[in-house]
């Protein structure tokens, strides 16, 4: 018997008991939807993880102060006060492959401005860290290499401390203070948005990291060092090469800072993400052995139900294998049925929460090849038994059947 | 001329539990093309056993039988039912339609299975011409629960025509009928075997096989007689004598 033919049977079955039909395909429908649901939404996390460690920069190495464990005690970045300025000037004279270094300073204070305050962070940098954070200036201009030489007294503000100031108004020109000393705006930042880790990378400050050492903080370490890598491939040349000059310099045989590279916060950022993924897989099959296992059941009960039509048609000349194949084909079409509208609902359910939560969702294709195949092959493995049960009828048997 | 069946010793026997049960012992038997014939006998004396044989639904445990000169005591499963699908038409007690499925969807099904395939156009075509036979044609569309009993068995005959079997197997067809469906039953067989088409039929009705050219009757699994029928009735004629015997009833 034809394969369409078939189908076509299978479809006309299914149809006569729609309510049994579809509660049969429940199983499949909802462990495929959840599965294609949750798939979308965190791989959209994952993709918005990915596209926040990528605004970090390119190829970016991090020198932080500070060790995990530092003379017996666990203390963590930036929690002792090891490196120097010297220590950046070193790394960007001495490690090949190096293009551009930002020592980093970075402290909280009260920021005043246009009769209005508030609190964010200071941070003391260099001219290159605009480059090396690939950021644009969207009105005015960075601080200059004479600024950072003079201590000059300006500044670079962030978008949400400049909503805050000087709201509906142009920054640029006006004068901030901090810790009383009076620091002129020269440039409003471009919009970056939140970090990975859901910090407002626009609630910042940027001044010459001389002026925060010498006149606001009034210290001599830095918190981290802003390194950028040549390229790609030199990332992890650059972080060894860094953690042996550190090590010299310091004179330490247990390096008293670390040494990140970007590629190791994304992973560290995804890490999760992919942790959830697996999670769902494992849930996903779990869920889709019930579903099989209702339309094994559901399939049973239907040979039973029908055993006088298995005896008719192999009385007009069915072959077991024709039984074999009508029964396994409904089945298939009722997992495969299932599957697409799971799809479909997962889909659905994930644009709904990406709607009201404003969470980023993406279905990728894959996994949609995945959900239909699997459905089918739980189809072919949960069809099985019944049908061949029903192809192994006696025909004399079956048509004497009540 | 060859004949369409032909039984030699045929034997068949049950076993179950610790006895066995001799349900056909020794019946040879031959039809020819053409031949109406009417399988009779008391229950238990085998004719049912006998009708299964014939309709390659099951195998002898002895003889040998020859279906349009095919030996079928060789045959495994598959060629089985494409002898049953290719070379007999089964009508059975209860019609045994698909329920549900409409009259021509019901005659098309044998066409399903069929090895070299035809076109749906083909086989709606050819079930048309097979319901047109019954006398159904226009009713191609109808459900069984929207047709009566006669016309039930009808589209069940239509269907087993659609093949173009050698034989035509009824199995008690006009046991679910009432006396007037019957006769009209009978009336399409009659006309079926004018046509040339070979019946068997199990009937247990005398009446019945009266209208059949051969009768044999069976008796403890053995052939206990096999004669002509002498002054065979004629459907049609019974029909008229039975609606004029109701005219006569409503006058007085």
């Amino acid at each position: 018997m034809r394969i369409f033919a078939t189908l076509r049977l299978a479809v006309r079955a299914l149809r006569r008991n729609k309510l049994r039909s579809l509660l049969t395909m429940l199983g499949i429908i909802i462990g495929v939807g959840s599965v294609i649901a949750a798939v979308s939404i965190t791989t959209g996390a994952t993709k918005q993880v990915e596209d926040r460690v990528a605004s970090l920069g390119q190829n970016i190495v991090m020198v932080y102060s500070g060790n995990f464990n530092t003379g017996g005690t666990r203390g963590g970045w930036g929690s002792a006060p090891t490196l120097t300025v010297e220590d950046a000037e070193a790394i960007r004279r001495e490690v090949p492959s190096v293009a551009a270094t930002s020592p980093e300073v970075r402290d909280q204070y009260q920021v005043l401005g246009n009769g209005l305050n508030c609190n964010t962070t200071i941070y003391g940098e260099d001219v290159d860290f605009l480059h090396i954070r690939s950021w644009n200036i969207e009105e005015g201009v960075m601080f200059t290499d004479a600024d950072v030489r003079s201590l000059a007294k300006v500044a670079v503000i962030g978008r949400t401390v400049a909503d805050q100031l000087f709201p509906n108004q142009n920054p640029v020109g006006e004068t901030i203070r901090v810790r009383d000393i009076p620091f002129k705006v020269v440039g409003l930042l471009e919009q970056k948005g939140f970090s990975v880790f859901g910090r407002d990378q626009d609630d910042l400050v940027l001044v010459p990291y001389t002026s925060h050492m010498r006149r606001v903080a009034r210290r001599t370490y830095i918190n981290n060092v802003l390194v950028e890598a040549a390229t790609p491939e030199s990332i992890n040349q650059v972080q060894a090469d860094i953690t042996s000059l550190l090590k010299a310099r310091h004179r330490s045989i247990e390096p008293d800072f670390t040494v990140r590279t970007q590629l190791e916060v994304a992973q560290m950022a995804t890490a999760t993400a992919k942790i959830m993924s697996v999670l769902l897989a494992a849930i996903a099959s779990v869920s889709l052995i019930v579903g099989g296992i209702g339309i094994m059941n559901i399939m049973l009960v239907s040979v039973t139900e029908r055993t006088r039509e298995i005896g008719i048609r192999m009385a007009v000349g069915a072959r077991a294998r024709d039984i074999l194949v009508q029964f396994l084909i409904e089945a298939v079409t009722l997992s495969a049925l299932g599957g697409l509208i799971g799809i479909g609902l997962g889909m659905g359910a994930s644009k709904i929460v990406a709607y009201s939560t404003g969470w980023p969702t993406l279905t990728p294709f894959s996994w949609v090849g995945i959900a239909s195949l699997s459905s089918a092959v739980v189809g072919v493995i949960s069809g099985f038994y019944p049908a061949w049960k029903a192809s192994k009828l006696d025909p004399i048997d079956a048509l004497r059947y009540e | 001329m060859k004949p369409v069946i032909q039984l030699k010793d045929i034997q068949k026997t049950y076993h179950t539990g610790e006895v066995d049960v001799h349900a056909v012992r020794g019946v040879s038997l031959e039809i020819m093309p053409g031949e109406f014939v009417a399988l009779m006998g008391a229950s238990g004396s085998g004719k049912s056993t006998l009708m299964n044989t014939l309709g390659c639904l099951d195998r002898p445990t002895g003889g040998t039988y020859l279906l349009d000169g095919t030996d079928v005591s060789r045959l495994d499963r598959d060629q089985l039912a494409d002898l049953r699908n290719q070379k007999i038409g089964f009508i059975f007690q209860g019609f045994n339609l698909l329920a549900r499925t409409s009259a021509i969807d019901n005659v098309v099904l044998p066409m399903l299975y069929l090895q070299h395939r035809l076109s749906m156009r083909e086989q709606q075509e050819r079930a048309l011409r097979s319901l047109d036979l019954v006398g159904l044609g226009k009713r191609a569309d109808h459900h069984p629960n929207q047709l009566s009993g006669g016309q039930q068995q009808r589209v069940a005959i239509a269907r087993a025509l659609v093949n173009q079997p050698a034989l035509l197997l009824a199995d008690e067809p006009t046991g679910n009928l009432d006396s007037q469906t019957s006769i009209e039953i009978m009336g399409v067989f009659q006309k079926l075997n004018d046509q040339g088409i070979t019946i068997v039929m199990v009937t247990h009705e005398l009446d019945i096989a009266r209208y059949t050219k051969r009768n044999v009757i069976l008796r403890d699994g053995k052939i206990l007689s096999d004669t002509p029928v002498p002054n065979r009735l004629d459907a049609g004629l019974e029909l008229s004598r039975l609606k004029q015997a109701q005219e006569a009833i409503k006058l007085a």
